[in-house]
């Protein structure tokens, strides 16, 4: 399921509020639904869609500019909260391959690198400038460069940084298990002289 | 050997292999799963793969179970078979399981240092962000997604960057009518919701050290919502006898050894923080939550801010939008906060001592209000009822559950009804939280039980009696 992430040129949509919750992003009340159910139409369910069911037109990703953004600029604290991953693949199955914010909630900013979903952070009054850009001309397009570690656009170009393991899984497009299961004896030794000295557990 | 913290020394204890980027692969001791868990196991199944070590591996119903009987089939078709499934996934892959039906179920992280699956030294996980909990016994426990679990059911290990070191140290007694809930509702009013991340907490000081194991879980618990992703408290005297004798203590001469390995796990003197606040307990009140972040916590005493006074822009839009979504007024008295229901329970303060609290302040008084109270563990419900607890909060009009998550995220369809103001012992006042449209205030369980015999958020010192 998680694609390869090398480069993305897409819309982005400003999201201005800080510690945006993984409740907000996918409710609780839907987390019964298996991964492969998909999960982009319940994205941010509750603010993008009124008690009927209709679209909220205020809401960022309902006005036609954001209606195909890949990307979000976010602000701090972004997906806090629950460590429901629902919150990633809601995002990720809707479209948003990237989040750009000057934090991320822990678990979160983790599980998106197990997904294909790139969490840049940059610096505050970056990510401030970025957004009042995409609120001034809506349906500015970004391009997210992960081999040069960039963002850039009309303003101009940012530079990120990004743990090297994290950036070769995601161009690889592979998750840690894999990985780690090579480590497979390592394990098994560790464990063993783990069970010596604790051998109460 | 160089001075180290209690985390670093857990760290380096659990260390298998170093990744080039700086990362650890770290040995887990105990996997909590529960029945929010499917998704973890089904990716677990589509890699061909098994549990690597069931025995490190317990799991528990919490989340969608009913709290109004003790039979699945009484729920939802949704929500059952999250239940179902947990039970299949366990028996397949041969983890014990609390079930249903097991006196011991309950709150994954109430079972957890209740049963002593939680001891000193251990490093814990659990696809849950309250897992911070089990920290209050000296534990290094924090929350991880499903990809994660999925991971640690495969390999037992977990990939973890380091964290920073955070030492928050309390000093002084709490006055009467101050609680753990209060003391860390002021924590992240001082920090901010974000103000822990990428850190590791240790709390620490006089006012810790006299506080209840049960009352340090509930501080560790709501480290998630300072941003940290773990929290703990060293391990003394108190955490020892607490865990003597419970069912997966040591036993016998494994005990010593164990109380010798645990003693060595306290931070040294001379050991270094990243970053070090302090709190004076005198200062701290009993607190409520105003507003949709944990962060906007007040003493009981304060009044509702007006955004005209906020700091900055950005600031004043966020308590706008979160006063309208509350209802609230800028400047009105929190205690002139009408409520319209309680809910008394949760992984933050759903313990004996909790129940204990609020069941004095409720004693001899009638709630005006609908409340109930949900233990977070079938035990911890047979010991109220065996101290007469029950009782006392049924004369009162409270409802009496079954133990759960319930109310605290209503993924059991225990909610608080649209537009419906609900004074909490939760941990997460977020918007929709405890269902659409939900307006949570966040206190303590004797503050709980003030907010049900007034219907409205109330100074519990006003009501204590001798
Ligand atoms: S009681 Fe609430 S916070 Fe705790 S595990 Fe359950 S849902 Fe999560």
């Amino acid at each position: 399921m998680m694609e390869p992430f090398r480069t993305l040129e897409a819309v982005a949509a400003p999201i201005a509020t800080a510690n945006v919750d993984t409740d907000q992003i996918i409710p609780a009340r839907f987390l019964w639904r298996k991964r492969s159910d998909g999960w982009g139409d319940l994205l941010f369910h509750d603010l993008r869609f009124s008690d009927d069911g209709s679209p909220k037109p205020d809401f960022v990703l309902n006005q036609p500019a954001f209606r195909d953004a890949r990307i979000l600029v976010a602000e701090r604290n972004f997906g806090c909260g629950s460590s429901r991953e629902a919150a990633v693949w809601a995002l990720y199955d809707y479209g948003i391959r990237a989040v750009i914010a000057p934090s991320f909630g822990d678990i979160f900013f983790n599980s998106s690198f197990q997904n294909g979903l790139l969490p840049v952070v940059l610096p505050a009054e970056r990510v401030a400038a970025l957004r009042t850009m995409l609120k001034q001309t809506p349906g500015t397009r970004l391009s997210v460069d992960l081999a040069a570690q960039t963002v850039s656009g009309p303003h101009g170009r940012d530079s990120f940084t990004i743990a090297p393991f994290r950036k070769e899984c995601l161009l690889a497009g592979t998750d840690d298990i894999t990985y780690t299961l090579a480590h497979r004896d390592a394990i098994a030794a560790f464990e063993q002289a783990y069970a010596a000295t604790l051998p109460w557990l | 050997m160089t001075p180290a913290t209690m985390l670093e020394k857990i760290w380096a204890s659990h260390a298998i292999l170093a990744r080039p980027d700086g990362a650890t692969l770290l040995h887990v001791d105990r996997h909590f799963v529960h029945d929010g868990s499917a998704n973890a196991f089904r990716k677990l199944k589509e890699k061909g793969l098994s549990v690597r070590r069931p025995e490190n591996t317990f799991a528990t119903p919490d989340h969608y179970v009913p709290t109004t009987s003790r039979d699945a089939a009484t729920q939802e078709p949704h929500r059952r078979q999250m239940v179902v499934d947990l039970d299949a996934n366990a028996r397949e892959s041969g983890v014990a399981q609390f079930g249903l039906s097991d006196r011991r179920q309950g709150i994954v992280h109430v079972i957890g240092p209740e049963q002593a699956l939680t001891q000193p030294g251990m490093l814990i996980v659990c696809g849950d962000s309250h897992t911070a909990t089990h920290g209050a016994l000296g534990a290094l426990a924090f929350g991880i997604g499903a990809s994660e679990v999925a991971h640690v059911l495969a390999t037992q290990a977990l990939w973890q960057t380091k964290p920073k070191t955070l030492r928050i140290t309390v000093d002084g007694t709490l006055a009467p009518g101050v609680h753990a809930k209060d003391v860390i509702l002021a924590i992240i009013a001082t920090i901010g919701a974000a103000g822990a991340t990428g850190h590791a907490i240790e709390y620490a000081g006089s006012t810790l050290r006299q506080m209840s194991t049960e009352g340090r879980l509930t501080v560790c618990n709501m480290s998630i919502e300072a941003g940290a992703r773990a929290g703990m408290v060293a391990p003394d005297d108190a955490t020892f006898a607490y865990l003597h004798g419970k069912p997966y203590a040591p036993k016998g001469p494994d005990w010593d050894k164990a109380l010798a390995y645990w003693r060595s796990l306290v931070t040294d003197a001379e050991a270094r923080f990243d970053r070090e606040v302090a709190l004076d307990a005198a200062g701290i009140a009993p607190m409520v939550t105003w507003g949709t972040s944990p962060e906007s916590a007040a003493a009981i005493t304060g009044r509702v801010p007006d955004p005209a006074q906020a700091p900055d822009a950005a600031r004043r839009e966020a308590i706008e939008h979160a006063l309208a979504y509350m209802d609230l007024k800028p400047g009105m008295a929190l205690t002139d906060i009408a409520i319209d229901r309680v809910f008394l329970g949760s992984c933050t303060n759903s313990r004996i001592e909790d129940l204990r609290v609020a069941a004095k302040i409720v004693d001899g008084r009638k709630a005006v209000v609908p409340a109930m109270v949900v233990p977070g563990s079938g035990l911890v419900k047979a010991q109220a009822e065996a101290e007469g607890l029950d009782a006392v909060f049924k004369a009162a009009g409270f409802e009496w559950r079954e133990a759960g998550c319930s109310m605290c995220v209503g993924m059991n369809g225990d909610l608080v009804g649209p537009g419906e103001r609900c004074a909490s012992t939760s941990n997460r006042n977020f918007v929709g939280r405890q269902g659409k449209g939900a307006r949570t205030h966040l206190v303590s369980p004797a503050m709980a039980a003030a907010a049900a015999v007034t219907g409205k958020l109330t100074d519990v010192r006003t009501l204590m009696r001798p």
